[in-house]
C-alpha cells in the first residue's frame, strides 16, 4: 500500500471526509477556545439572559447570560479531554492485557484475564460510572476514570482476537525461531498488524466516550461548575426548554455532531483497512 | 458440435490486458487441461466462461456454452446457467464449503435454487450426488458438518454440489492442489468417472502438467493470458512446439546439480523421540487425554547431507520441526545438535538455536508486512550474542541477499513488492544471514511454480556446495524430494516407516505405505517416448 494510493482512497469515501470534517470541526473549536472565546464565560450578564440566536450573541445565551457559542467551544475541550483519556486508559491496559493473554494462550494468565474482562463487561457501564462517581465524588476526573475503565476490556478482546490468528503466521515461527520470547514478538510483529483495528475501534470508542461523559454531566457527576460541559448545558436548558429552546438545541447539536462525525470517520476507517487487511496483512 | 468455444477472448480488467485473443473448445465427454503458472490467465479463463469476473473487466470475443452466448447474456440469465448447465470445483476446500451448514443442506441448494422441487425432494437428490462423489450414507449422513470431514472429503462436497444437477461442463480449478497425493489420486479418479458417466466435459485447470498428463485428452498451455500451445495430450508432449512447452516440461522434472559424495560425521542426531499433546478434556473432571503425534522417531543426518522426510498431512511431520527447531519441548527421548541437546533444562539452548534455522512454505505469510527487508532479513542476528551493527550489518546483508540473486538495495523495499519466487529467496537469505549449519526447508518449494521451484532448487543446491549446509527437506511432493535429496524417510502416524538412500526407496520401496504414496504421484511421460 503506498502512501499515495492510501490517501486517495481515503479522499474517495464520503463518508470518511464527512467524519473527519465534522470530527476536525469541534476539535479545531476546542482549541481555539483555549486563545479566544467571543465572549467571556465566567462572568454573569443576568440583563442578556436567554436572548435568541442572532446579534452579538451567535447562538444565543443561557440563563445567566453567558454566551452559548463560547460555551460549546470549551466544553468541547472537557468532551475531548474525557475522551481522550478514557480512551487512552482502555488502550493503554486493554491492548496490553490482549496481547499477553494472546501470546499465553490457553494458559492461566490468558484466562485470569479474560475472565476479568467478563466480569466488567458484566456490569451496565453507566451504572457503575454512576456508583464510582457517587463514592469518589463527582469530578471530571472520575468521569474519566469511569469510562476508561469499561473501555479496557473492548481493546483487550479486540486485541487477543486479532492477536490469536497473526500467532499462526509463519512470520511469528520464523521470530521465534530466532530466539524472540514472546513479549518482543508482540510488540515487534503483532501489535504493528493490529493497529489498523486499533485505530479503527479507537475512533467509535471515542465518540462513545463523548456520549458517556455527557450523560455523567446530565445527571450532575460528570465536570463540575464552573468548567462548562455539554452534558450539563443540556441539563441547565431543561426546565426552560419551552422559553429558550436554543439553550437545549445547539449543545445537543453539538454532541450529535460530533459523535455523528466520529462514527462516520470510524465506519469509513473500516472501509479503507478492511481490504488492505486481506491483502497487504496475508 | 462444441459444448464450449472460447473464440478470440480479450479480458481487460481496468485497462489492464489479462487475457489476449484465448481460444479453446471443449466438447462432451472431453477433459481439457488448461495449464500455466500464476499469472498466466487460466483462471480467468474459467471466470470468464462463467461471467464471474472482477468489477472493472471488459470481455471481448466469442464464448459459446451449449449453444448460450456468454458474453451477450444477461446476468438473470446468467445465473440459471452457472450451477445447471456449468458447474465449478475451486482449490481450497477449507474455504469453499459454509462452515455453519450441514453438507446436505449446502448440495441440496443448488438443486433448490434451480429446480422448483420441494425440499425433501432436493434432500433425496443431494443424498444422490453425495453417492456419487463415493460419500455413502452410512458414513456421510447428510447432517454432517464440514469441519466433520477431511480436506479430500470436503472437495468431494464441493464436486457433489457442482455435479448435482448434471451440468454439461465442469470447471475445476485446481482442484488437487491443496490435497495430499494419495488424495488427489482419488480426487482425479473420481472426476475422470463422472465425465465418463455423465458424458460431462471438464476443463481441468491445473499448474501441474504431471496431473494433466495421464488424464486429458486435450491440453492448453497458456501464458502470460495467451494460448501458446494447445493440442491432443499425446502431440503436445511428443512434439512440444513451443519453447515455453519444452521450458515447462523441463523444470518440471527438473535435477539440479549437486555433490553427492559420501558423507559420515553426524550433525543432528534425533533419538526415540515422542512428542504427546493434550487433547481438551470433554469433561471437567475427566482424566487428561494425549494424542501422540510422533511415535519413537530415530533418525540422523550426517554433515553436508540433504534428508528428505515425506509424509501427507497430519502424519507429524510439522510437529518434529518444531520439536528439533526447540520451539517446543519433547515428552522423551533427545534431539542432538552436533552432540548438544536442542533443550537444556526445559529451556531452549542458544547456542545450538542460532546453528540452525528455517524456511516455510508461504511466502506470502512468512513475512511482517510492516517490515522492510534489511529488518526481515537481519531477524535471526538476535541469536546472537554480539550481533553486528553498522556497517558489517550492512555487510552482512548485501552478502545474504546476493548469496540468494537478489541486490543489497532491495533491503530498502517492502515485502509486498516482491513476487513468490523472490520472497523465498529472501526467506533463505534471512535463514542464511547467520550461516547455520542445518536449515530445514518445511515444504520450501511447494507453493512455488515449476520454473520458479526449478530456480530455487537450483538455488539451494548451490548454496549446499558453496556453505556446506545440511537440509532437512520436508514435502508432501515425492518429485521435489527425489531431485534434492541424497537420502529420504517416509513418515505416517508418527512414525518412520521406511528410510534409505532416495533413488532405492522410490525404485524398489519396501513399506506398503511408501508403495502407495508413489503409486499415487503423478507421472510425468518421458520426453518422446509418447
Amino acid at each position: 500500500m503506498t502512501e499515495t494510493g492510501f490517501l486517495g482512497a481515503a479522499l474517495r469515501s464520503r463518508s470518511l471526509v464527512l467524519g473527519a470534517v465534522l470530527t476536525a470541526v469541534f476539535v479545531l473549536a476546542a482549541v481555539v477556545s483555549f486563545a479566544w472565546v467571543p465572549h467571556d464565560i465566567t462572568s454573569m450578564n443576568v440583563p442578556d439572559r436567554m436572548k435568541g440566536p442572532g446579534g452579538a450573541h451567535l447562538l444565543g445565551t443561557d440563563h445567566f447570560g453567558r454566551d452559548i457559542l463560547s460555551m460549546i467551544m470549551v466544553g468541547a475541550r472537557t468532551s475531548i479531554a474525557v475522551a481522550v483519556v478514557a480512551v487512552g486508559i482502555g488502550m493503554g491496559f486493554g491492548v496490553p492485557l490482549g496481547l499477553a493473554a494472546a501470546a499465553r494462550k490457553g494458559s492461566l494468565l490468558d484466562e485470569v484475564i479474560m475472565r476479568g474482562n467478563d466480569l466488567v463487561f458484566a456490569f451496565p457501564s453507566l451504572l457503575i460510572a454512576i456508583m464510582i462517581t457517587a463514592v469518589f465524588g463527582a469530578s471530571a476526573l472520575n468521569a474519566i476514570i469511569a469510562i476508561g475503565i469499561f473501555n479496557i476490556p473492548v481493546f483487550a478482546r479486540l486485541t487477543r482476537g486479532a492477536a490469536l490468528s497473526l500467532w499462526t503466521r509463519d512470520y511469528v515461527m520464523a521470530a521465534r525461531v530466532a530466539g524472540k520470547g514472546a513479549t518482543r514478538i508482540s510488540f515487534e510483529h503483532i501489535l504493528p498488524n493490529v493497529t489498523n483495528l486499533l485505530i479503527v475501534q479507537g475512533t467509535i470508542q471515542f465518540s462513545l466516550g463523548i456520549l458517556a461523559e455527557a450523560a455523567l454531566s446530565y445527571v450532575g457527576l460528570g465536570a463540575q461548575p464552573p468548567l462548562p460541559s455539554w452534558g450539563r448545558m443540556l441539563a441547565d436548558s431543561q426546565t426552560m426548554i419551552s422559553i429558550a429552546p436554543h439553550m437545549a438545541i445547539f449543545p445537543g447539536l453539538a454532541i450529535l455532531l460530533t459523535v455523528l462525525g466520529l462514527n462516520l470517520m470510524g465506519d469509513g476507517l473500516r472501509d479503507l483497512f478492511d481490504p488492505k487487511i486481506r491483502r497487504v496483512g496475508r | 458440435m462444441s459444448l464450449l468455444e472460447i473464440e478470440g477472448l480479450d479480458l481487460d480488467i481496468h485497462g489492464e490486458a489479462i487475457l489476449k485473443g484465448v481460444s479453446l473448445g471443449v466438447a462432451p465427454g472431453q477433459i481439457v487441461g488448461v495449464i500455466g503458472e500464476s499469472g498466466s490467465g487460466k483462471s480467468m479463463t474459467a471466470f470468464s466462461v462463467m461471467q464471474l469476473l472482477p468489477d472493472g473487466a471488459m470481455c471481448r470475443g466469442r464464448v459459446t456454452l451449449n449453444g448460450h452466448e456468454m458474453l451477450a447474456l444477461s446476468e438473470q440469465s446468467l445465473c440459471r446457467l452457472r450451477g445447471n448447465e456449468v458447474g465449478m470445483v475451486f482449490q481450497e476446500p477449507m474455504t469453499a464449503l459454509n462452515p455453519i451448514q450441514t453438507i446436505g443442506a449446502q448440495v441440496a441448494e443448488t438443486i433448490l435454487i434451480h429446480e422448483d422441487v420441494s425440499r425433501a425432494e432436493a434432500m433425496s437428490r443431494a443424498r444422490g450426488a453425495l453417492e456419487r462423489c463415493e460419500l455413502p450414507e452410512a458414513k456421510f449422513p447428510l447432517s454432517r458438518y464440514p469441519h466433520e470431514l477431511s480436506g479430500g472429503q470436503r472437495q468431494r462436497v464441493v464436486i457433489a454440489m457442482a455435479i448435482a444437477l448434471r451440468p454439461k461442463l465442469l470447471i475445476a480449478d485446481e482442484p488437487t492442489t491443496a490435497l495430499d497425493v494419495t488424495t488427489q489420486a482419488q480426487i482425479l479418479q473420481l472426476l475422470r468417472r463422472l465425465v465418463d458417466e455423465d458424458g460431462m466435459g471438464l476443463m481441468l485447470i491445473t499448474h501441474d502438467l504431471a496431473v494433466v498428463a495421464d488424464m486429458a485428452h486435450e491440453i492448453v498451455i497458456m501464458r502470460h493470458g495467451e494460448v501458446v500451445e494447445a493440442g491432443p495430450t499425446a502431440r503436445v508432449f511428443a512434439e512440444m512446439r513451443h519453447p515455453y512447452t519444452r521450458a515447462l516440461f523441463e523444470a518440471s522434472g527438473h535435477q539440479p546439480e549437486r555433490d553427492e559424495t559420501r558423507r559420515d560425521v553426524p550433525l543432528l542426531q534425533v533419538r526415540e523421540v515422542v512428542r504427546d499433546y493434550a487433547l481438551p478434556r470433554t469433561r471437567l473432571f475427566a482424566p487428561q487425554e494425549h494424542f501422540r503425534a510422533v511415535n519413537g522417531v530415530s533418525f540422523e543426518i550426517a554433515k553436508g547431507e540433504s534428508l528428505g522426510l515425506v509424509g501427507e498431512s497430519g502424519c507429524g511431520k510439522s510437529t518434529l520441526t518444531r520439536a528439533i527447531l526447540g520451539l517446543e519441548e519433547v515428552q522423551s527421548g533427545q534431539i542432538l545438535l552436533d552432540g548438544e541437546p536442542v533443550f537444556t533444562g526445559h529451556r531452549p539452548n542458544r547456542e545450538v538455536r542460532r546453528r540452525m534455522q528455517v524456511v516455510f512454505q508461504d511466502p506470502f505469510g512468512s513475512f511482517n508486512p510492516r517490515w522492510k527487508v534489511g529488518p526481515l532479513v537481519t531477524e535471526p542476528f538476535h541469536l546472537l550474542d554480539d550481533p553486528p551493527t553498522g556497517a558489517a550489518r550492512d555487510a552482512a546483508i548485501a552478502e545474504a541477499l546476493e548469496s540468494v540473486g537478489l541486490s543489497a538495495e532491495d533491503r530498502h523495499k517492502y515485502i509486498h513488492e516482491f513476487s513468490g519466487g523472490q520472497r523465498q529467496r529472501i526467506a533463505i537469505a534471512r535463514a542464511l544471514i547467520i550461516k547455520p549449519e542445518l536449515i530445514i526447508l518445511d515444504e520450501a518449494v511447494s507453493a512455488l511454480d515449476v520454473s520458479i521451484r526449478a530456480q530455487i532448487l537450483d538455488l539451494l543446491a548451490d548454496l549446499s556446495g558453496r556453505f556446506g549446509l545440511t537440509y532437512l527437506f520436508i514435502s508432501h511432493d515425492l518429485s521435489v524430494v527425489r531431485t534434492i535429496t541424497d537420502r529420504v524417510m517416509v513418515m505416517q502416524a508418527g512414525e518412520i516407516v521406511e528410510e534409505g538412500p532416495t533413488a532405492l526407496v522410490f525404485d524398489a520401496p519396501q513399506h506398503d505405505y511408501t508403495k502407495t504414496l508413489i503409486a499415487a504421484a503423478p507421472v510425468l511421460p518421458d520426453r518422446g517416448a509418447a
